[in-house]
């Protein structure tokens, strides 16, 4: 048939035609932007008007920053050598940028103590962030805090030494005798890292030198950046185990204990962290037994560990709400006791739903730690509107440093909260 | 014979406080109480020695005192002779006063931005992601204090108002952006004034009746009863009507340049402005996030059950997500006008006087009564927040899904 066919017509096609791009306003950029940016009229003006506010943005902050000048020693002169073109002052951050991230009495020679401890923070923060890296680097981060400790206050290297000593002599009490019970391995281990400690203070004393390989500095010179990390890793990392340890008391059976969360969690949620630095800076003293004198420090990173442990808790809290309670039932009739049952069975599974929940309190409280700058303590921001804008030289450089400020915190907070997404990402087991 | 698997009745001995937890419950709440009470005691006896020692007392007396400071911003009657008490409760309405403003602010912020966020067009909803993240990543006190430089550092003087040729000029003739605040008119109420505003406010409760009564009426015999025309009506037509009946008994004061400064209107302070746009910006970048979260939390399946159903896009989002996205949205929302209502208490780092300045700043710095200052300022932001959480918990409640 198809012979036939051939003859009786003039001219049949025998191959395919080639494809033909599609229409020009059906493929690339054009349908892109049709689709997404001029869909319709509304939209349209929509696009238009935030191209705009973009091209304001744009041409008002790309000649301030490109003209920034960065080697003037004041803004009288910075003024001078812009000449009345538009142009930021950059160099008050040149100039000032150690006392922007160290404070203003902290010894410059000395710098390199918290660099290195700052350096260290990622070594020691790597483990515990990312599962996948070996878990014998959490030893490193174990002895952390007491490096960080030694390199940033220096002193003599016995006390943070015998910190250690005491919390690992206690820690092996405690696995010693966790296996008959637990009250008895908890209690073991307290006591003995309590006389570890006893001890070696009168060691420390005895055999501290006079001249210590790092010279110490007192709290009340830290400032800067550095005072804000300090108080954010520090607030956080105490609050973690408090807030467990409240997540825990608000969820159990016994009234008394309950209420006595209950009225902590709530009553510390209830009131704006600057209260609780007020009675940091003014009323805690009082309720100290006389003559102690704490410094400052100690005492704003009590109080803000008691908010972020408050804050916390109630996020371990919705984990521990969000198991089912087949865990619970499980663990039970498997005849663990209460302290096993919460060690092996529920808290870990209850933390690692709540990981993000903790992420966003610690960025959070992180922000929240400039709040110290209100009771006059010189932090980035307390640095900042005190001593550099009121010097003579820099009186007047507002944009250029809060530009900086923010910058700092959006760094560290965008990438704390970028890892969680993407820690929320890897821990979602379920199928979606 | 008596089955074997009956517990001994033996008869209580004192090792089961430890080993029957039956009993060890009792046992450890025993210990936590005696432990808090001691701590408490612990407390208490350094607290008393130590004022004790300081020659000081716990008194309440000196709210009666004259607390001898001016408030710059006054809503209610106040001098330096008032006592303190009185420049406490000034504080608690400013407070109230930026509370209020920022919540209202921050929601049209976060809703606007939440929604653009989710919007198919590339460009909006990039610079909505940009927005939210700038704000949310940065504290909010520097928010506040880069506002309430822009307040008074750009800003022009009263000064560059005048002359012949000024080199600023009123907004509108209405508005004024100066260094000292920004100064808008003010209403006069006349003696019919307060009439208007009643009939206006009659007539937006006599919107919600129509809209009710239309819904009933569509529901009971199907008839569809306009609704948008009529509610622009009723929102414009009887206060326009009653207000020149009256023969215009609200009248604006404009603010004018009268020797150094401006005189009339309403002056809101730089500090004012600083405090609530911030807080507005910050806390709208939070709810945009809450917003996307609960518009997104809703499964595509009920838009497309809604379509399949015949509705329009209109009514899909009225009917069908908007009541299952509040659920999930007003929460948090609510959660963060208690943390709009906390944050409030940064005004003192920018010299507004809330409750946290003059409570917890001046009057605690002039009498040294740090003990009982700070309490009372704990207790009317613990006061605050536990009325919002119980409103909250109304809410979940009546929103709550019925199971089962």
């Amino acid at each position: 048939m198809s012979d036939t066919h051939a003859h009786s017509v003039a001219f049949v096609r025998t191959e395919t035609l080639p494809e033909l791009p599609p229409p020009a306003s059906q493929a690339g950029i054009v349908k892109w932007m049709r689709e997404n940016l001029f869909s319709s009229v509304p939209n349209g003006i929509l696009t238009l008007a935030a191209i705009y506010v973009i091209y304001l943005i744009v041409t008002s902050a790309f000649p301030w920053i490109a003209n920034g000048i960065w080697n003037a020693d004041s803004l009288a002169e910075c003024r001078t050598i812009l000449d009345g073109t538009t142009g930021a002052c950059f160099s008050v951050l040149t100039e000032r940028w150690n006392q922007l991230l160290f404070g203003f009495s902290y010894p410059t020679e000395h710098y390199w103590r918290p660099s290195v401890a700052f350096v260290l923070l990622f070594a020691a923060a790597a483990p515990v962030m990312f599962f996948d890296l070996p878990r014998k680097l959490l030893i490193f981060t174990g002895i952390y805090p007491f490096l960080a400790y030694w390199l940033i206050w220096g002193g003599t290297i016995f006390t943070p030494l015998f910190a250690l000593v005491g919390l690992v002599i206690g820690y092996l009490v405690y696995a010693r005798f966790v296996k008959d019970s637990f009250a008895m391995g908890f209690f073991g281990g307290v006591i003995a890292a309590l006389m570890t400690w006893f001890i070696g203070g009168y060691i420390t004393e005895a055999i501290a030198p006079a001249e210590p390989f790092l010279e110490a500095v007192q709290s009340r010179n830290m400032g800067g950046f550095m005072l804000n990390m300090i108080l954010g890793v520090v607030c956080v990392s105490l609050s973690l185990p408090i807030g467990i340890v409240l997540a825990l008391g608000r969820q159990s059976d016994m009234p008394i204990i309950k209420w006595i969360c209950v009225v902590f969690i709530e009553f510390i949620r209830g009131v704006p962290l600057i209260t609780l630095l007020f009675v940091a800076n003014v009323v805690l003293a009082y309720f100290l037994p006389p003559g102690t004198t704490f410094d400052l420090i100690l005492r704003v990173i009590i109080m803000i560990t008691m908010f972020s442990a408050a804050y916390i808790a109630e996020v371990i809290r919705g984990g521990l709400a969000a198991l089912p309670k087949g865990q619970y039932e499980a663990a039970d009739s498997l005849g663990l006791d209460y302290a096993q049952a919460m060690r092996l069975i529920i808290l870990p599974q209850a933390l690692k739903i709540s990981i993000p929940g903790i992420v966003n309190v610690a960025v959070g409280l992180f922000k929240d730690t400039v709040l110290v700058s209100v009771i006059s303590m010189f932090d980035l921001l307390g640095m900042i509107r005190g001593p550099i804008l009121s010097s003579t030289d820099w009186n007047g450089v507002y944009w250029e440093l809060f530009m900086a400020a923010s910058v700092l915190f959006f760094v560290v907070c965008y990438g704390i909260s970028q890892y969680s997404q993407w820690l929320e990402r890897r821990l979602a087991t379920d199928h979606r | 014979m008596t089955s074997i698997t009956d517990p001994p009745q033996g008869s209580f001995r004192l090792s089961m406080l430890i080993n029957d937890t039956r009993y060890r419950s009792y046992t450890f709440q025993f210990i936590a109480l005696v432990v808090l009470i001691g701590f408490m005691a612990y407390l208490g006896m350094n607290l008393v020695s130590n004022l004790a020692a300081a020659g000081l007392n716990i008194s309440f007396d000196f709210l009666g005192d004259p607390a001898g400071y001016d408030i710059n911003q006054r809503p209610i009657e106040y001098d330096s002779q008032s006592s303190h008490l009185r420049a406490s409760v000034v504080g608690i309405i400013n407070t109230l006063i930026i509370a209020v403003l920022a919540c209202i602010t921050a929601t049209i912020f976060g809703v606007v931005a939440g929604v653009l966020r989710l919007s198919n067009n590339w460009v909006v909803s990039k610079l909505m992601a940009i927005y939210v993240e700038i704000f949310r990543n940065v504290p909010v006190l520097i928010w506040i204090i880069i506002i309430f430089s822009i307040m008074t550092v750009s800003m022009p003087s009263p000064r560059a108002f005048r002359g012949d040729d000024p080199s600023s000029s009123m907004l509108f003739d209405t508005f004024a952006f100066t260094n000292r605040g920004v100064y808008t008119p003010k209403p006069i109420f006349d003696s019919g004034g307060w009439i208007v505003v009643a009939v206006f406010i009659l007539s937006i409760i006599g919107i919600f009746a129509y809209r009710r009564y239309a819904t009933k009426k569509l529901y009971a015999t199907g008839q569809l009863l306009p609704t948008f025309w009529p509610s622009v009506a009723m929102f414009f037509v009887p206060a326009i009507l009653v207000y020149y009946i009256l023969g215009r008994p609200i009248t604006l004061e404009y603010p004018e340049l009268s020797g150094f400064n401006f005189q009339g209107g309403i002056q809101l302070r730089g500090s004012l402005i600083a405090l609530w746009f911030a807080l507005a910006i910050y806390t709208g970048a939070f709810i945009a996030e809450n917003v996307r979260a609960g518009i997104q939390a809703i499964s595509k399946g009920q838009t497309e059950a809604a379509a399949s159903l015949g509705l329009r896009p209109g009514r899909i989002m009225n009917l069908v997500i908007l009541p299952q996205a509040l659920r999930v949205i007003i929460p948090p929302l609510i959660s963060q006008y208690l943390n709009i209502t906390k944050n409030s208490s940064l005004a003192i780092a920018v010299g507004y006087m809330d409750v946290t300045a003059t409570l917890g700043g001046i009057t605690l710095n002039q009498t040294g009564r740090a003990i009982e200052a700070v309490l009372l300022l704990m207790l009317f932001y613990l006061t605050i927040s536990l009325l919002i959480s119980a409103v909250m918990n109304v809410y979940n409640n009546s929103v709550k899904l019925k199971e089962r």
